[in-house]
């Protein structure tokens, strides 16, 4: 069987359970050690793993970064391979001993090399190798400044990814997210990792509600900091912040449209919570979309632009309603509890990720809108705020565990979950940023 | 001279300048400052005997009465005033206002219909359970109820403005029911 098989086999519909081949030893072992704040436990894997080895890539000496380490950890976590490492250092174009590889398992095998350019950035490239036929599948090289060489591993684990499984990787992608420790509230950005991590804004009130712009240059999000809430648009590489929406009465569940230029936002100026779409860039332009009488809130674009998913009470509980992005009529989408908020659309525009209450505990459920198919994903019972990866592959989310708050991450198609901690305290909002471009 | 007459001579000039004094308020204000004129008097009065015996030997010539203000009387700490309570407390999946709470309801109302220059914020609240947008607007449609119950009793919408923490700023940080309890309320804060 090829590689290509093992993948589609993975990621379709419906596979087969097998034996659970147990990560979770392989995995914390290297995390404890490597990041003070950060570990990430996984659980649950994949029936099929494409076997692939990954040899040290060649180099100068004392490089900041072990660019083959963040590879082998990257393509291990994502569940869908079996990562063996070789021990040895192979250069991008040295030979290859192939059978010394078949030998070990690998079905496929990376080499790599590390070159410092005369202008002080590196050239970091791989190529990957059929074991069987003994062939080459292709290569790629990256381009990097010291700073980023953790980026340029991430890009070329992403590169192998979308070789073998023809799906678009996530680990150049970063995610945001809400910490509290004791009365401090930071607003983080970290990678997809946990690594990185870097906090955009510090404040002595809750900030709730983080939202990506679609070209991952901005976050919108809920300040308190005025004592009710404020919604502000926020640059990353300047810090500049604005507050696009402080209408009298409380402004919050900001969602951007896929063009960038849009805010769904939550707004009770007029008394109950509605939902009003303003302009990203300063807030004017202010339009009201619904018309209830009930609470509206949690807007959120389906991909297209076309249509908005959103929160209402107006049939008595909350549920899951869609309506046109341009006004009208609204139309019920959920129905399997008397409780489903908190919508959130898959970047191909198939799957509803949300908040169910099932006897009185909440989880993530997950409803196919084509076919109308409603499951529940996670099993702890205290979930909230579910955000899809880009790819579609992962949904992210905040549970409380051992007493405190923390994220995990499950495959959609709920075989695999992985949990990440921080010595940041209680972890809360994640928000899976956008692919870069 | 002697001393005795370098006295006598003093006090005769402050009668005369002391009375001169009281007849120029008197002259030049003959309609306010009775006060001011009054206390002239006594004092040109208390002077002109200053040579001889003293009316009121154990007095001071310049007493000073105190006045304490009483703290339990400002009616916003007085705990038998219903201004001093500014939380009311909703039942679970409820945004009316009990019955009980509609005393301090009323004496809000009052209050900010008598001090036209006052603003109040109306902060609502939830427990943490579900959705934290969701539970933002719940905590609105629970400042909200306070809110047109007060203009309802003609406070001015200037006056008032209703906002959410929804389930942010717990007083109670249990999980049990006193504790959810605790937090499904709505807070009146003075500007």
């Amino acid at each position: 069987m090829t590689f290509q098989t093992h993948a589609r086999q993975l990621f379709g519909l419906t596979g087969v359970l097998r034996r659970l081949i147990p990560c979770v030893a392989m995995l914390t072992l290297p995390w404890a050690v490597a990041t003070a704040q950060t570990r990430i436990d996984v659980s649950g894997v994949g029936a099929t793993q494409l076997p692939i080895a990954i040899a040290n890539f060649a180099g100068p000496e004392r490089l900041p970064q072990d660019i083959a380490a963040i590879v082998r950890s990257d393509l291990s976590r994502i569940g869908a391979f079996r990562v063996i490492d070789p021990q040895q250092t192979v250069g991008e174009s040295a030979s290859v001993d192939f059978a010394g590889m078949k030998a070990r398992g690998a079905e496929t095998f990376v080499s790599g090399s590390v070159l410092r350019q005369s202008d002080g950035r590196y050239d970091v490239r791989y190529r990957l190798h059929d074991v069987v036929k003994q062939s080459q599948l292709g290569g790629e090289a990256v381009l990097a400044s010291e700073p980023d060489l953790r980026l340029a591993a991430h890009r070329i684990a992403d590169s192998i990814y979308q070789r073998l499984t023809g799906e678009r990787g996530i680990f150049s992608t970063r995610i945001a997210f809400v910490t509290k420790q004791g009365s401090r509230y930071r607003l983080n950005i970290a990678d997809w990792d946990g690594e990185n991590i870097q906090s955009p804004l510090v404040s002595p009130e809750p900030i709730i509600s983080p939202s990506w712009s679609p070209d991952g240059s901005r976050l919108a999000y809920v300040s308190f900091e005025a004592k009710k809430p404020v919604v502000y648009v926020h640059t990353l590489a300047t810090g500049e912040r604005r507050a696009v929406a402080n209408f009298k009465g409380s402004n919050s569940a900001p969602a951007w449209s896929p063009d960038g230029r849009t805010l769904a936002v939550a707004l009770t100026l007029d008394g109950l919570s509605q939902i009003y779409l303003i302009n990203a860039a300063d807030g004017s332009g202010s339009r009201r979309l619904t018309q209830s009488s009930a609470i509206d809130t949690e807007p959120v674009f389906a991909p297209d632009g076309r249509t908005l998913y959103f929160t209402s009470d107006r049939g008595g509980a909350p549920q899951i309603y869609r309506m046109p992005a341009s006004g009208g009529e609204a139309a019920r989408v959920t129905f399997g509890s008397n409780y489903n908020t908190s919508a959130r659309i898959s970047p191909d525009g198939r799957y509803l990720a949300f908040l169910t209450r099932r006897d009185g505990r909440f989880f993530v459920g997950l409803k196919d809108l084509n076919g109308g198919n409603e499951s529940v994903l996670t099993e702890g019972g205290q979930e909230e705020a579910p955000s899809f990866a880009p790819n579609g592959q992962w949904v992210m989310y905040s549970t409380r565990s051992g007493g405190r708050e923390t994220l995990m991450a499950t495959s959609v198609d709920g075989r695999i979950r992985q949990r990440l901690t921080s010595s940041l305290g209680d972890i809360r909002e994640p928000a899976w940023g956008p692919f870069g471009k | 001279m002697t001393l005795k007459s370098i006295h006598r001579f003093a006090a005769l000039t402050l009668v005369v300048l002391l009375t001169a004094c009281a007849q120029q308020i008197k002259l030049e204000d003959p309609v306010a400052d009775d006060a001011a004129a009054r206390a002239a008097a006594e004092a040109a009065a208390r002077s002109g005997q200053a040579s001889g015996a003293g009316s009121n030997p154990m007095g001071s010539e310049r007493p000073v009465a105190q006045v304490t203000l009483d703290p339990s009387k400002d009616p916003f700490n007085d705990p038998k005033n219903p201004l001093s309570k500014r939380s009311i407390y909703f039942d679970f999946d409820s945004f009316s206002i009990r019955d009980e709470f509609r005393p301090v309801v009323e004496a809000h109302a009052r209050y900010l219909l008598s001090n036209k220059g006052r603003k109040v914020i109306v902060q609502g609240n939830t427990d943490e359970r579900g959705s934290r947008e969701y539970n933002l607007a719940l905590g609105q449609k629970r400042a909200e109820a306070v809110r047109r119950a007060l203009t309802a009793l003609g406070v001015a919408d200037s006056q008032i403005e209703a906002v959410s923490l929804g389930e942010e700023k717990p007083r109670s940080s249990g999980t049990d029911d006193s504790a959810l309890a605790e937090n499904r309320r709505a807070d009146l804060v003075y500007q």
